[in-house]
């Protein structure tokens, strides 16, 4: 992980230390350690395994997924580390899968990068990373090249982690925000806002109790299936900070159309309700870890919700709305109540309400 | 969701929906102006917007929105005595989450924080004493704010950290009292009210019979209401009724909360900590006579305002911000100068845009579809 490996480099360093300190970043024997019993046997491939400071993927084999290469790259830097539903190391594998699938690639190699604070319970270390194997093994993407920086205690919150991920869209796929039209189809995989409500939840501010879960989960396979039945899906996005209202923003203005949306159309568990109504938050701005947001022409819509229901991922997906001319980039909810209202973009965080 | 979804029920408010209807066409057929409610407060506002309420009613009736959103009415000066005590070293400075953006002259709480102020937002006044407890080598000060509400949680903060001997626990008190400020507004010489939304939770505490002088004096019938969708449309009507009957009275459609004489622990808790100020200054409206309240003397020891030199800054509204015109139902919120061009959520001048219970953000995120408005393209 970026160290130069000297030829017939000794193999099965040990992390002996409960905690990492300083020398684990100094790049030598400790880091050497920490890579090899930490990172490279968990992550288990031959590219890692070389120990080169860069992975090298054969272009043939690149090729034979498509046309185009996808790369994109995210930072996580979650608190608390660990929630219901998932942890740091779940959410920077699928997010960055997540990331790739969303134009249709088929989602290949990720490299991990991690900032660890001096003092983290190697532990701690050992269950983030064996997660993100649990994922990418779920995903069928490996984690092939990687860097690793110890900084002192404070200069970081316990442990940051950026993976960037390579993938390949296949031939003819076209997937874009500007590609809603006017009568198209607004579907979603499954219930919202469980992320939000569960790190919410976790942070334990609110002394809230409710059994919500993250929804973190790659997507991959699921767009996969959406593609196989409707290879010309106009838009897709996972709508993670920001919720399925920024996406839904992103869609209109993009696309300079209107989305209309239906509020008791909108999948929404009791519990994260309860906690939006407790805490004056809208749902619609909750963060998401294992959600898309798809438009499809109005004639394909019942087949991509066949083909998305017989996917563990999109068991409960469904309809939520329509594209429409006017208000160009604009969003419309039509109100369990019957009115009608404008859903923005956020102007920053959304911040409870007094009384 | 159980006793939520009963009150947000869409076939109930067709129904009163054409009661509404029959009523205001009515009382309209003698009146050359639409008829004017006012909600005093801002969950009321928020419940219009959130659910579309006032494309629903008919053009006969209009809601102003009112006073009672209490960081949309605090003046600029207060926040930035805010941010001075926040960047004092020893302090921590804890507030509710809404008021982190409101604008200060210099700059806001959330920017206070990012350069350097430990400003922390809290649930509860009691997160506070909490914080207090965990850091007795630091200053707490929690940022009091609101109507009758949010009072009493403060007082009982208060009371419980005399209990407790917490001594780096004060209250930066900027509560705010809700009949005052009816009274200045209905003394206003530009306004055409025609009757009252009474504000649902402030009245939990207070009760009902406070209202009477509105009644008495004012002749205007006023109805204390809810804050579900269904609520508001069923206290309208009773306002509406009251208007058709030629009745002014004070009544409580809310009353599986609000008792006719309050709360007593809570009033009680009120007294005990707080008393009247001759006069607090509110952002749109001037200085009201007896509008706030400040720490009794026997609590002097928890007043952030005798435990620090408070610069007690006073800040005139910008000249182009209309949001008193705009507090007093005298203009709609996109009928004022700056709305959505110099003043939008983004870089709001006046408070009304700050917080999503003020009549201009709420009209700019909710209502923009049917408004003509500069800059936005509203689709026709």
């Amino acid at each position: 992980m970026n160290v130069p490996a000297p030829t017939g480099a000794r193999r099965g360093g040990t992390v002996r230390d409960a905690r990492i300190n300083m020398s684990h970043g100094s790049g030598g024997k400790a880091m050497r350690a920490l890579i090899e019993d930490v990172f490279v046997s968990a992550f288990d491939n031959p590219m890692l395994g070389a120990l080169e400071d860069q992975a090298r993927i054969p272009l043939a084999d690149l090729a034979t997924h498509g046309d185009r290469l996808a790369f994109t790259t995210d930072t996580y830097v979650v608190d608390p580390l660990f929630f219901p539903g998932g942890d740091i190391g779940t959410l920077a594998v699928a997010g960055t899968v997540n990331d790739l699938a969303m134009c249709g690639a088929r989602p290949l190699f990720l490299s991990c990068g991690m900032v660890l604070e001096e003092g983290l319970d190697v532990d701690i270390l050992r269950r983030v990373v064996a997660s993100m194997k649990r994922v990418a093994d779920q995903a069928g993407v490996a984690i092939v090249t990687g860097d690793t920086k110890v900084v002192e205690r404070g200069a970081a919150d316990k442990l940051f982690v950026n993976t960037a991920g390579i993938g390949v869209v296949p031939q003819g796929v076209a997937i874009s925000a500007n590609r809603a039209r006017p009568g198209d189809v607004v579907i979603v995989n499954g219930v919202l806002g469980d992320h939000g409500t569960a790190i919410l939840i976790a942070r334990n501010q609110l002394a809230l109790e409710a059994d919500v879960s993250s929804d973190c989960q790659p997507l991959d396979g699921l767009v996969a299936t959406m593609l196989a039945v409707c290879p010309s899906i106009h838009c897709l996005r996972d709508a993670t900070r920001g919720g399925i209202a920024t996406v839904l923003n992103e869609f209109a203005q993009s696309s300079n159309v209107g989305i209309r949306i239906r509020e008791d159309a909108l999948p929404l568990r009791e519990e994260v309700k309860g906690a939006c109504e407790i805490l004056g938050l809208d749902p619609l701005y909750l963060a998401n870890e294992g959600k898309l947001v798809a438009v499809v022409a109005a004639t394909d819509a019942d087949r991509v919700l066949t083909a998305m229901r017989a996917h563990p991922a999109g068991a409960a997906a469904v309809v939520i709305g329509e594209v429409t001319e006017r208000p160009t980039g604009m969003v419309v909810l039509h109100t369990v109540f019957g009115g009608e209202r404008i859903v923005d973009m956020l102007v920053g965080e959304q911040l409870p309400r007094i009384c | 969701m159980k006793y939520v979804d009963e009150f947000r029920d869409p076939v109930k408010a067709r129904v009163l929906l054409g009661e509404i209807r029959k009523l205001s066409a009515a009382i309209s057929r003698n009146r050359t102006r639409p008829l004017q409610i006012m909600e005093v407060c801002g969950g009321h506002t928020h419940s219009i917007f959130r659910y579309g309420i006032q494309q629903m009613l008919p053009d006969e009736v209009e809601f102003v929105h009112g006073p009672g959103c209490p960081v949309c009415v605090l003046p600029m000066g207060r926040v930035d005595d805010c941010v001075a005590l926040a960047e004092r070293p020893e302090v921590i400075f804890t507030t509710f989450g809404d008021a982190m953006r409101v604008p200060g002259s210099r700059k806001s709480l959330l920017k206070a924080k990012a350069d350097g102020a430990d400003v922390r937002m809290v649930y509860s006044p009691l997160d506070a004493l909490a914080i207090a407890r965990k850091h007795p080598d630091r200053e707490v000060i929690f940022f009091g704010l609101g109507f009758e509400t949010t009072m009493p949680s403060t007082a009982m903060t208060v009371i419980e950290a005399r209990k407790q001997g917490v001594r780096n626990f004060s209250l930066f008190c900027n509560h705010i009292t809700i009949i005052p400020t009816i009274k200045a507004i209905l003394d206003s010489p530009d306004l055409h009210l025609d009757g009252f939304l009474g504000p649902g939770h402030v009245s939990m505490v207070i009760g009902t019979t406070t209202y009477d002088f509105i009644t008495r004096h004012y002749h205007k019938p006023i109805t204390i209401a809810g804050f579900e969708p269904l609520d508001v449309l069923h206290a309208l009507w009773m306002v509406l009724k009251q208007i058709d009957d030629g009745r002014c009275e004070v009544e409580n459609q809310y009353g599986r909360v609000v008792p006719a004489h309050g709360n007593p622990n809570a009033l009680a808790a009120i007294h005990e900590v707080y008393e009247l100020r001759e006069f607090f200054e509110w952002r749109g409206l001037g200085s009201i006579d007896h509008s706030g309240v400040r720490l009794r003397e026997s609590y002097a020891a928890f007043d952030a305002e005798r435990k620090f030199e408070v610069p007690n800054i006073r800040i005139a509204d910008p000249k182009a911000c209309q949001c008193g015109e705009v507090l007093k139902g005298v203009i709609k919120p996109h009928q004022c100068k700056v709305f959505g061009t110099a003043c939008t959520p983004e870089t709001p001048l006046g408070s009304l845009m700050v917080s999503t219970e003020g009549a201009c953000a709420a009209y700019y995120n909710y209502g923009r579809t049917d408004m003509p408005l500069v800059g936005v393209d509203a689709g026709g």
